[in-house]
């Protein structure tokens, strides 16, 4: 891999760049990802793989049926997990659309960081004018982490320089907050473009990389992480800078986050064990590391009935 | 027919609509009466178990709320198939329990029977099981039955089929699902009406069958916090049925522990009145 000089802005130089990396072997990324489910994991380790899972959680609730009660509701959440038993800690971050975020900065206060989803999200599909009102009025609101999405339009049609320059102009707009790149996997087709557009988002600014937005059938697959954390990993062999990661949708259950926090510490090294570097993007997640944690407190399973319905 | 290469059978467990092998990869072998070699079954894990309660608790959501006349006709669905199989469910139940040709017929016979006579009562249960109570007061009052939710079932060890559809019958006609631990000894007749079940508009969930041992997955039903109730039918230790009562007390379950029934008799209502909940409205006239 070829070091890089100067940022590469130009559609030419960065395809010339993107497309000198080395291919996926999918075979590989896939049945490396299928062995994970035939791992077992000791009481112990479990036990501290979901409290360091609920930390690494970004609460979610991104639908048009949002309300202020729910934002709140689920901010008192985010904050006490689960209110019967003080040892569970907060998670990391509430993720909410923007103008939803001024009510859950008021909710969480200082304790938690808030994300806001911005630039046309999902489809991203609005002028960058747009796309960075979207951006700074969100900020203005109290956000302080940002999920952009990609132009996967743009992206897939070549246009690398669109995509990066888009990339920059909101990175300049967040200011002081957190830029969280959505690549939306599941429209990127190939584990190929999954890489170079890992790369493409490193290179323009991004303090993250985020598989998908939750809104297309195909969201978080752990042969993604495995490529994006190996993105992270090589690009801060490159740089010394370490880029986060955070899959999003259609994780579920504990053992799902189980296998991605194993997928860290394989693929990209213990340093990424931290929330600082990890997100889980979640709405029900969250629901079944308490059952699962309770079920280690009590001694027999837990149901539905002894959380919250969110 | 000599050279026939022999069709050995290792049959798997019936969860969520699905003949999931057991997640232990464990099996056992079935005998006849004269303890002949007939099939290997699944040996079911507690983790099975545990796989059994997230599909039926999927289940739940669209069975409890079909319509009465739907249940029913799902039920009699169901007799109609197992009439269409009658041949084999009188093999499977001679060769378990070890009747003769005769008294296996009358035992399929009735088995399929009840399923009607259950089939018949979906629509009508809620009829004698609730009332319209009087008050002194411009209200109209009235008391529902509802399904109680998950129930955990151990079916009877001895009466392989006629047991089994007397004890799943009356819990799934109201609108619950079960999850039922097959006889131990004598799982086949149980592991051929999930055949029966799976091809009879019977929503996915809504029945599961483990095959394996009671005393090792039952506890663990028991004690779960998303099963609703338990049906004691078919434990035989008296030891074990009381560590499960305990168990099941943890999360308040209902518990049904009859006394070994006489099959082959017509059953009342009280099986089905067991896993129902009564809910009582009160409703201002003229409104």
């Amino acid at each position: 891999m070829q070091k890089v000089a100067e940022p590469l802005t130009t559609t030419g130089a960065l395809r010339e760049f993107l497309h000198a990396l080395p291919g996926v072997d999918e075979v590989g990324a896939t049945a490396r990802a299928a062995a994970l489910s035939t791992r077992s994991i000791k009481n112990e380790a479990k036990a501290w793989a979901i409290d360091l899972a609920i930390r690494m959680v970004d609460l979610t609730t991104l639908e048009g049926m949002d309300t202020p009660a729910k934002v709140r509701a689920m901010c008192a959440k985010a904050l006490r997990p689960d209110p019967t038993d003080p040892t569970v800690p907060s998670v990391a971050a509430v993720c909410v659309y923007g103008d939803m975020a001024a009510i859950a900065r008021a909710s969480v206060g200082a304790a938690l960081h808030v994300a806001a989803v911005a630039t046309a999200f999902p489809s991203g599909r609005a002028s960058l004018e747009v796309k960075l009102h979207d951006v700074r009025d969100a900020v203005a609101a109290g956000a302080d982490e940002i999920d952009m999405v990609i132009d996967r339009g743009a992206f897939l049609a070549g246009n690398y320089g669109l995509v990066n320059e888009q990339i920059v102009a909101v990175k300049a707009a967040c200011g002081t907050a957190h830029l969280k790149v959505i690549l939306e996997t599941g429209e990127l087709r190939t584990l190929d473009n999954v890489r170079r557009a890992s790369w493409l988002a490193m290179m323009a600014g991004a303090d993250f990389i985020k598989t998908s937005t939750g809104k297309v059938p195909v969201a978080a697959t752990p042969p993604v992480a495995i490529v994006m954390l190996q993105a992270v990993r090589d690009y801060y062999a490159l740089t010394g800078t370490r880029i986060g990661v955070k899959p999003a949708g259609g994780i579920r259950t504990s053992k799902d986050a189980i296998k991605y926090l194993v997928l860290i510490k394989e693929t990209a090294g213990e340093a990424w064990l931290t929330p600082d570097l990890f997100r889980f993007g979640a709405s029900t997640l969250l629901n079944d590391l308490l059952m699962q944690r309770q079920r280690m407190a009590i001694g027999h399973y837990s149901g539905p009935d002894y959380v919250t319905i969110d | 027919m000599n050279d026939r290469v022999e069709v050995r059978k290792t049959y798997k467990l019936f969860i969520g609509g699905a003949f999931p092998r057991s997640e232990s990869g464990r099996t056992y072998e079935v005998h006849d009466t004269d303890d002949k070699f007939l099939a290997n079954a699944a040996k079911a894990s507690r983790k099975d178990g545990r796989d059994a309660v997230l599909a039926a608790r999927k289940g739940f959501g669209a069975w409890s709320s079909a319509t009465a006349y739907n249940r029913g006709q799902v039920l009699y669905r169901v007799a109609e198939v197992m009439e269409g199989r009658r041949d084999q469910f009188i093999a499977d139940v001679r060769a378990a329990e070890g009747l003769g040709d005769k008294k296996s017929a009358r035992v399929v016979d009735t088995a399929i029977d009840r399923l009607v006579w259950y089939a018949g009562w979906a629509d009508k249960y809620a009829q004698v099981l609730g009332n319209t109570n009087p008050v002194a007061g411009p209200y109209f009052n009235f008391s529902i039955p509802e399904p109680t939710g998950v129930v955990a079932a151990i079916a009877p060890q001895n009466s392989s089929l006629l047991g089994l559809v007397s004890v799943i019958a009356p819990i799934i006609v109201t609108g619950n699902v079960v999850i039922v631990v097959a006889s131990t000894l004598r799982p086949i007749p149980a592991i051929t009406l999930t055949e029966v079940v799976a091809t009879s508009d019977v929503p996915s969930g809504v029945i599961n069958v483990l095959t394996g041992d009671p005393a090792e997955i039952a506890p663990w039903l028991a004690s779960h916090g998303d099963v609703n109730a338990i049906d004691l039918t078919g434990v035989t230790s008296a030891e074990l049925a009381k560590n499960l009562e305990v168990e099941a007390a943890g999360t308040v379950k209902r518990i049904r522990r009859p006394a070994q029934p006489n099959w082959l008799a017509t059953p009342d209502l009280g099986h089905l009145r067991s896993f129902v909940e009564t809910k009582t409205v009160w409703h201002p006239l003229g409104a």
